[in-house]
């Protein structure tokens, strides 16, 4: 581990505090009222089931089987519950872990080779535990796969890593540096989140895709993932978001849940955005500060050095080991910890894009029952007018015309409702997820502060008595 | 100190108030500055006095006083020939509102742009940055004058007297002041004190220490000021993300929780202490980089009087050779020796007391350094804990 030094910085601690307790305050909160962004547009009556019920997460739901809609299968016999408890089961038994990359072959062809472990009791999988070899590509061909198949449903399909091409050039070439180690350990640290949040699904754990991925040891090649990284294929499918824009009919929107949902979406984005741009600056900045503390320290110690004063000379040297200590500590801690966050950030960015979409595509599903509703009216009008043309064969067609687009209205309206709930379900399963998600990762950091508090406790009050000892 | 800052309506005036705790050792002289004010680029600070000494028209009076008196103050103390074998207490630094100014200019230009709640950050951000600069401002010019009054030959001085008492404007005699030495001995001390005082074939073992410390202290403690205050720039810059940070999330954030709100409260307020008890460390090392200065500024003066004193014997043996002005050169070098061994005399004392002057406030400053760090960890230990708990349980 190179030598990290930052300086034990009580005001930056405290304001660290200061932050993490209020991104608390911001993504525990359970209610709509606190998880919506924007104060305003909270209207407390909709048409559809409420969210804010976690236990009533499904009540709007059709109870038994829906298409689409299905649980994880647990390896022991239950009884087969209501979707409720399906659902907020803690436990999930199901582990998986991305390690040992290796790299693999050499110069701007080589790429990296990550071990993905499954270990689970699951029986819709073959064994208990599972060791394959995936590359990056892979990982963006099991996105891809998906979101073209789950997507326009109105699922939430997590999105791939970010491709990088500086990141990787770097690995390619050869270079054993310290930026190339740590972009190796950030990229296997997101797949493995990538994975996890991927099998979390119940409608994903099951498709064949991702038994596939992970079970078998020889996996088709990927082809043209470089035109599909995760954000290329967002963009792809939230190309719907255009077609809406140029909607000549604005979706007359009956369910003011959707409207509402997409305003909160909208503005968590813009926070989430601003607040990783801040998180990044600030893990900046804190290597600048431990760069200037590490020089600090030796400074000090020349110092003590100089000081001709035996026991200032001595409380001086020591000060400069303290100061060394404890940067070395809180540059570990709070630079790893905030590597934490900052990226957590940056997934759920990239998840609500995600979300976005699928809104974007429930407005596609409108548009296309609108469209199929209109074309079934000009059928009829032109039916009409053959009538009196008195053509029968003509006449015939239009009549044949006019039962597919009935069938097609149907199947549009069916289609859209389908979506809505499908949306409904998915948003509830995020947004609970995302409170769980971040209470973990800041409990943990909550801890592991705790843990450097006490270490500089025990630094200081051991330097305590020298400094008194000066005389 | 307690400080009570108090802002008018015009942005450009600040005053600042603050209770002194501190207890003077001699009640003969105490002085200290209760007040100061700023007004766009000029400080006025308010001196106190209060005096049992009879050379003093009145036991208790105030009088204005700016930056630039204190520097004629230092300066006529500096050139009075009298005072050549003491420190002379280092002048304070100019008054520097650069940052605070700077964000003021960016609170007024963006303030069109910002949301309520941020613009009501910023202008909380700058008010503590300029307490913080007043703070520390007062505190130099301050301890600048204690220096002078609770030492035995500076607070007799006439000029310091004048200084304390004189109610009118001083700026008449500080002009006169300024074309009388026009700087001149001042410039010259700075350009060949390393030379000269390097140069000294030293018989007296103290001043050899003296000089070889003094001389390689002054490089090793002007260079752990100049980190101590890039790690504090750098400290600020971190600090300030995390203000901006939280500042959205304040923004955005329903507020169904007073508990996590009161924690973020007190969090800013360790964070204002912790960064003002950093400040004590780099302010330390500041001053004494002047103090050293100093320091160096006696050796010199006293390199000086030895290079007088052997000039004045080698002047003496020519004029015994050539048999001319032989009193005139013997009474020159009299004088010199006196000068020097004077010089002597009183710059040991000086410099010893110099030496433990330094290790007391160092051994001060660390231990209130330590103990505030300490503190400020036990108390986030606890929150911490708390928010753990808190979360937990939820």
């Amino acid at each position: 581990m190179h030598e990290c030094k930052c300086k034990r910085s009580l005001a930056g601690f405290s304001s660290v505090l200061f932050v993490v307790l209020s991104l608390v305050k911001v993504f525990l909160s359970q209610s709509p009222e606190a998880a919506c962004l924007s104060a305003e547009d909270i209207s407390p009556s909709s048409n559809g089931p409420r969210d804010d019920d976690p236990d009533d997460l499904f009540a709007g739901v059709d109870g038994g089987s829906v298409s689409g809609q299905s649980r994880p299968q647990s390896g022991r016999v239950r009884p087969l519950a209501g979707p409720d408890e399906e659902e907020n089961r803690d436990t999930f038994d199901i582990q998986i872990s991305v390690s040992d990359p290796e790299k693999v072959g050499d110069g701007m062809n080589a790429y990296m080779v990550y071990k993905v472990t499954t270990k689970t009791s699951l029986s819709i999988f073959s064994r208990d535990e599972v060791c394959v070899k995936r590359r990056f590509s892979d990982f963006l061909g099991l996105y891809s796969k998906l979101a073209s198949k789950y997507m326009h449903m109105g699922y939430i399909v997590p999105p791939a890593p970010e491709k990088s091409i500086v990141g990787m050039t770097k690995v390619k070439v050869g270079k054993e540096d310290l930026s190339s180690v740590e972009f190796v350990e950030k990229r296997r640290s997101a797949l493995e989140r990538y994975l996890l949040r991927t099998v979390k699904h119940p409608a994903l754990l099951k498709d064949p895709d991702v038994l596939q991925f992970l079970e078998s040891s020889e996996l088709p090649r990927a082809v043209s993932t470089q035109a599909l990284s995760g954000a290329g294929i967002l963009r792809m499918v939230n190309k719907a978001a255009d077609a809406v824009n140029k909607m000549t009919i604005k979706m007359n929107e009956s369910d003011a849940w959707f409207e509402e949902k997409q305003q909160q979406f909208e503005n968590l984005d813009v926070q989430l955005r601003k607040l990783h741009a801040s998180v990044e600056s600030l893990v900046c900045h804190r290597k600048e500060l431990s760069v200037n503390t590490a020089s600090f320290a030796k400074s000090a110690a020349m110092l003590g050095n100089s000081e001709d004063h035996t026991a200032l000379s001595r409380a001086l040297s020591q000060l400069a080991e303290v100061e060394e200590k404890i940067d070395q500590l809180h540059q570990d801690q709070s630079y790893a910890d905030f590597y934490l966050i900052s990226e957590l950030l940056g997934d759920y960015v990239r998840l609500i894009t995600a979300v976005k979409g699928v809104f974007d595509q429930r407005m596609k599903a409108w548009a296309k029952w609108q469209d199929a509703q209109v074309m079934l009216q000009r059928k009829r009008e032109a039916e009409a007018k053959l009538q009196y043309a008195n053509k029968p064969d003509k006449l015939q067609q239009a009549t044949d015309e006019i039962r597919e687009w009935e069938g097609k209205v149907q199947q549009g309206e069916r289609d859209f409702e389908q979506i809505s709930k499908n949306i409904r379900r998915e948003v509830g399963r995020f947004e609970k997820d995302r409170v769980k998600d971040f209470r973990v990762v800041i409990i943990k950091y909550l801890e592991s502060l705790v843990h450097t508090q006490q270490q500089l406790i025990k630094y200081w009050e051991a330097f305590l008595p020298e400094a008194k000892a000066i005389a | 100190k307690i400080y009570e800052p108090e802002v008018h309506s015009d942005r450009r005036k600040w005053r600042m108030r603050s209770v002194s705790v501190d207890l003077n050792n001699d009640a003969s002289l105490v002085i200290d500055i209760p007040d100061a004010l700023c007004e766009r680029d000029k400080v006025k600070f308010t001196v106190h006095t209060k005096t049992t000494l009879s050379s003093f028209q009145k036991p208790e009076f105030s009088v204005p006083r700016q930056h630039e008196d204190f520097i004629w103050l230092h300066d006529t103390i500096v050139e009075t020939e009298e005072y050549a074998g003491f420190i002379i207490p280092p002048a304070p630094p100019k008054p520097d509102f650069e940052g605070p100014r700077e964000k003021m200019h960016k609170l007024g230009e963006g303030e069109s742009s910002m949301t309520k709640e941020e613009y009501a950050k910023m202008k909380q951000e700058l008010e503590a940055e300029y307490l913080a600069v007043f703070k520390k401002t007062v505190q130099v010019h301050e301890v600048f004058l204690q220096r002078l009054s609770s030492h035995p030959m500076f607070r007799k001085d006439r000029n310091f007297q004048i200084f304390l008492e004189y109610d009118q404007d001083l700026s008449v005699r500080r002009k006169n002041a300024k074309e009388m030495f026009g700087g001149f001995f001042k410039n010259m001390v700075k350009s060949a004190d390393e030379v000269l005082i390097s140069g000294v074939k030293e018989v007296d073992e103290f001043f050899e220490q003296e000089k070889n410390f003094l001389l390689d202290y002054s490089i090793k403690i002007k260079d752990a000021t100049a980190k101590a205050e890039k790690m504090t720039r750098s400290h600020k810059n971190v600090a300030d993300d995390y203000n901006h940070i939280s500042g959205a999330l304040n923004n955005t954030a329903a507020d169904n929780n007073t508990a996590f709100k009161n924690m973020c409260v007190l969090q800013k307020v360790e964070d204002r202490m912790a960064s003002d008890q950093e400040l004590k460390l780099t302010e330390l090392l500041r001053y004494y980089t002047r103090d050293i200065q100093a320091a160096k500024d006696l050796l010199y003066r006293r390199a000086r009087a030895l290079a007088d004193y052997e000039n004045s014997n080698k002047a003496l043996d020519k004029a015994r050779l050539k048999g001319k002005d032989v009193a005139q050169a013997e009474e020159n070098q009299k004088q010199c020796l006196q000068k020097f061994d004077k010089l002597s005399e009183s710059g040991k004392k000086e410099l010893t007391s110099f030496k433990a002057r330094r290790v007391v406030a160092f051994r001060k400053n660390l231990i209130e350094m330590t103990e505030l760090e300490i503190k400020h960890a036990k108390n986030s230990v606890s929150l911490l804990q708390g928010s753990i708990e808190i979360l937990k349980s939820n």
